[in-house]
């Protein structure tokens, strides 16, 4: 990891890397419940959040991450749809460049743009999530939250509901959970699977009868504006096949656990009673989503290795 | 021509389609045509190529380019797109009709068709819309461009489908009356909007909208079965699908007066040769996979698909310096076919070089049902001298910021490829000459 200088997606890591960012993270995760939540790490340092997308959650987590940190945090909030007449990505990035900033936390709507800015600037590139493509920080928190609850992650099974198809969440955990030895299957209305099935991923449309399987139920956000592509025929449809809802729960393991990258549609691919159940880890997730990019940051950042890491 | 010394290309082998003739020969080019070959022709008192070890060919002839005049000068110009062309080989250019405004009028075909005249570099075929506006609407005025100066032969909405059934079936009945040519850009836009390489491993694993086959298949499908209950002829544009080519190679033995064309880029390059999110690589229709290129190659091969057709498309450095999803479709081909064509197809033993110039000359003439003085007397006597010489063993890597096309966005720019267009005559004037090109 130490010679490593972006993470756009999961796959430039190693499950070594893995190892090392998670064990990072959870000696960060202390540092969050003392009283003084912050450490001089990257003190000098400069992060840009460069969001062309709206996404307070994720934004904020990495704002919250490098200023525990002690970077120095500049937020730069865009969006593409003046992009006729706004600068263009490349402008934008020379820019930043010439601020001497040494990381670009991005944000984009359109797949492979953080590829794009790698290619212009010096800096460290931080995918915080590209059109349908990759949400690596996401994948990471999301593999961080499931040792939390289940511990040894190998031969554990995982099933991501919902749309697939449009989920960069859905394609960074697939294969960080893969990566990880878990089984992995892919539970949807044929509509919103990939045109080819994923590598090493069980695909299934019946969500009840892979719920017994299951260690871990990852729940995708359904975007409205899906069923008026028509790739499903109503939100009632779609909630009465594929809904996490007690009834469901009711046939599920004990101690499942529940996820969720957020923000939750309740009522759509998540009741209530899913979502407020001690098998939640949802708050858990956003909890581990700022140890884990502090993680990430102070990896791709913080210079040598170990030593003065934690002060 | 008066006053232009009388030229003899000495030594080369003469490779002409048009007249099966494979042979070395001395050529005597005098006026602007073909005035004699022979096996041993008097040089003294010419000027004289020394062409021992080249190969002389007729004049290549481009199907589908984009010169982006009017509307887009700053990606391409009637001039710089026909110096293009005479750089790579081609004497004469059928430039598609999605400008802006589109070529859907008799005034704009001649006006195009008369500029490139006062240019004098390569002969110039504008193809007019199919529809008014080409926005699939209502017939454009096809009759009155075929009528005009600019003699319109074949027309196209290139750039989009005609999703309109029945106006595609009446633009085929239509342009019977005067033998006219329907262009099929096959792509059902209800299947590929919001597409950006073809939908399959490759866009899963990249996180982009693909673009399925079945968009062109289907549209495709539709316009076979059109073309043969009208009786109309077709031709396929940039066939890019392993299924495309069965439907169209049933057709032709069903006796359906079909043509097709294929393009470089999709012969030599699949969807698995996507550098990163390079958008020179981003082209409609999308690189497709390796299987398809291999169908695509096959037919090239047995005569199933009739000619190449580079779809040259120029895009600025600034259109395609973007967002995947943000820039352009296309990809410049004039300069870089013969090269990559050579050496992709040819020397890597797909097809002989006799075909290879067939698919480059007399394919795209049957195509348009091009005949002498118009196009197509090949090397003889008495034929208009539009000429290529070209140097099969001379390796070099293809720079395209050294091309005449104002476009850069070439997929095959620093690749070693072996054969070099030389020298272009184009009415007997050596319209382009290699900087390094022995001779006397």
């Amino acid at each position: 990891m130490a010679e490593r200088k972006h993470l756009l997606d999961v796959d430039d890591l190693e499950r070594e890397d893995v190892e090392n960012v998670l064990e990072t993270a959870r000696s960060f995760s202390e540092v969050l419940r003392r009283p003084i939540k912050k450490v001089p790490s990257l003190r000098g340092k400069t992060v840009v959040n460069l969001f062309y997308e709206p996404s307070t959650r994720t934004r904020m987590s990495f704002e919250v991450a490098a200023k525990r940190l002690s970077a120095d945090v500049m937020n730069f909030t865009t969006s593409t749809s003046s992009v006729e007449k706004g600068e263009s990505l490349k402008d934008t990035a020379l820019t930043l460049e010439a601020m001497g900033v040494d990381a670009v936390v991005v944000r984009h709507p359109v797949a492979g743009a953080p590829w794009l800015l790698r290619q212009w600037l010096q800096a460290a590139i931080l995918n915080a999530g590209d059109g349908m493509h990759a949400h690596p920080t996401q994948a990471l928190l999301d593999l961080f939250t499931l040792k939390d609850r289940l511990g040894e992650l190998e031969g554990k099974t995982i099933a991501f509901v919902g749309d697939i198809l449009h989920s960069r969440v859905a394609r960074s955990g697939i294969k960080a959970c893969r990566a990880m030895g878990m089984e992995v299957l892919a539970v949807a209305p044929p509509t919103l699977l990939p045109p080819v099935p994923l590598e090493g991923v069980e695909t299934g449309y019946d969500f009840d009868a892979v719920m017994p399987r299951c260690d871990a139920l990852y729940m995708l956000r359904i975007q409205k504006e899906r069923q008026k592509e028509g790739r499903f025929p109503s939100l009632e449809e779609y909630t009465r096949l594929y809904q996490l809802d007690a009834r469901r729960m009711g046939k599920a393991r004990p101690n499942v656990v529940v996820m969720h990258p957020g923000p939750m549609n309740r009522g759509v691919e998540i009741a209530a009673e899913a979502a407020d159940a001690p098998h939640a880890a949802i708050t858990a997730q956003v909890a581990a989503g700022v140890a884990v990019r502090m993680a990430v940051l102070f990896m791709l950042l913080g210079g040598g290795e170990g030593g003065e890491r934690i002060a | 021509m008066r006053g232009l010394p009388d030229l003899v290309v000495k030594g080369a082998r003469v490779m002409d389609p048009f007249n099966r003739i494979d042979e070395p020969m001395d050529v005597l080019v005098s006026r602007g045509r073909v005035a004699a070959l022979s096996a041993d022709l008097e040089a003294e008192g010419r000027e004289v190529i020394d062409a021992q070890g080249l190969v002389l060919a007729p004049g290549f002839f481009e199907l589908h380019a984009h010169l982006r005049e009017p509307g887009r000068e700053d990606a391409e110009t009637l001039r710089s797109g026909l110096e293009a062309a005479l750089r790579g080989g081609y004497t004469a250019v059928c430039c598609m009709p999605n400008t802006m405004p589109p070529l859907d009028n008799a005034t704009m075909v001649e006006g195009v068709a008369a500029r490139a005249g006062e240019l004098g570099l390569a002969d110039l075929y504008p193809i007019g819309c199919i529809s008014r506006g080409r926005e699939g609407r209502e017939l454009a005025e096809m009759a009155l461009m075929h009528l005009s100066e600019a003699r319109v032969r074949a027309f196209s909405d290139d750039g989009s489908g005609v999703a309109d059934a029945a106006l595609m079936r009446m633009a085929l009945q239509y342009v019977s009356a005067f033998g006219g040519l329907i262009i099929s850009h096959a792509e059902e836009p209800s299947l590929s909007r919001g597409g950006q390489v073809n939908e399959g491993a490759v866009s899963t694993a990249m996180g982009l909208r693909g673009i399925p086959a079945l968009a062109e298949e289907v549209m495709l499908a539709r316009d076979l079965l059109l073309a043969e209950e009208t009786g109309s002829r077709l031709h396929l544009a940039h066939v890019s699908t392993a299924r495309s080519v069965r439907m169209l190679r049933e057709a032709k033995e069903r006796g359906v007066p079909v043509t097709a064309e294929v393009t470089p880029h999709h012969l030599l390059l699949s969807e698995n040769d996507i550098d990163g999110y390079d958008t020179v690589f981003k082209v409609n229709p999308p690189l497709r996979t390796s299987e398809d290129v291999q169908a695509l190659r096959e037919a090239a091969a047995d005569g199933t698909i009739d000619a190449v057709a580079s779809d040259h498309a120029p895009h600025t450095v600034e259109d395609k310096e973007k967002e995947f999803d943000f820039a352009p479709f296309g990809m410049v081909g004039m300069e870089s076919t013969l090269p990559v064509l050579y050496t992709g197809m040819v020397e890597a033993g797909a097809i002989d070089l006799m075909r290879l110039l067939e698919l480059l000359t007399s394919g795209p003439a049957g195509v348009m049902d091009l005949r002498p003085p118009d196009y197509g007397a090949g090397i003889s006597e008495g034929a208009r001298a539009d000429l290529v010489l070209i140097d099969l063993q001379r390796e070099w890597t293809l720079d395209a910021f050294a091309f005449a096309s104002k476009g850069r966005n070439c997929p095959f720019h620093g690749l070693r490829v072996k054969g070099k267009v030389l020298c272009t005559l184009k009415n007997g004037k050596t319209a382009f000459r290699a900087a390094n090109v022995g001779g006397g």
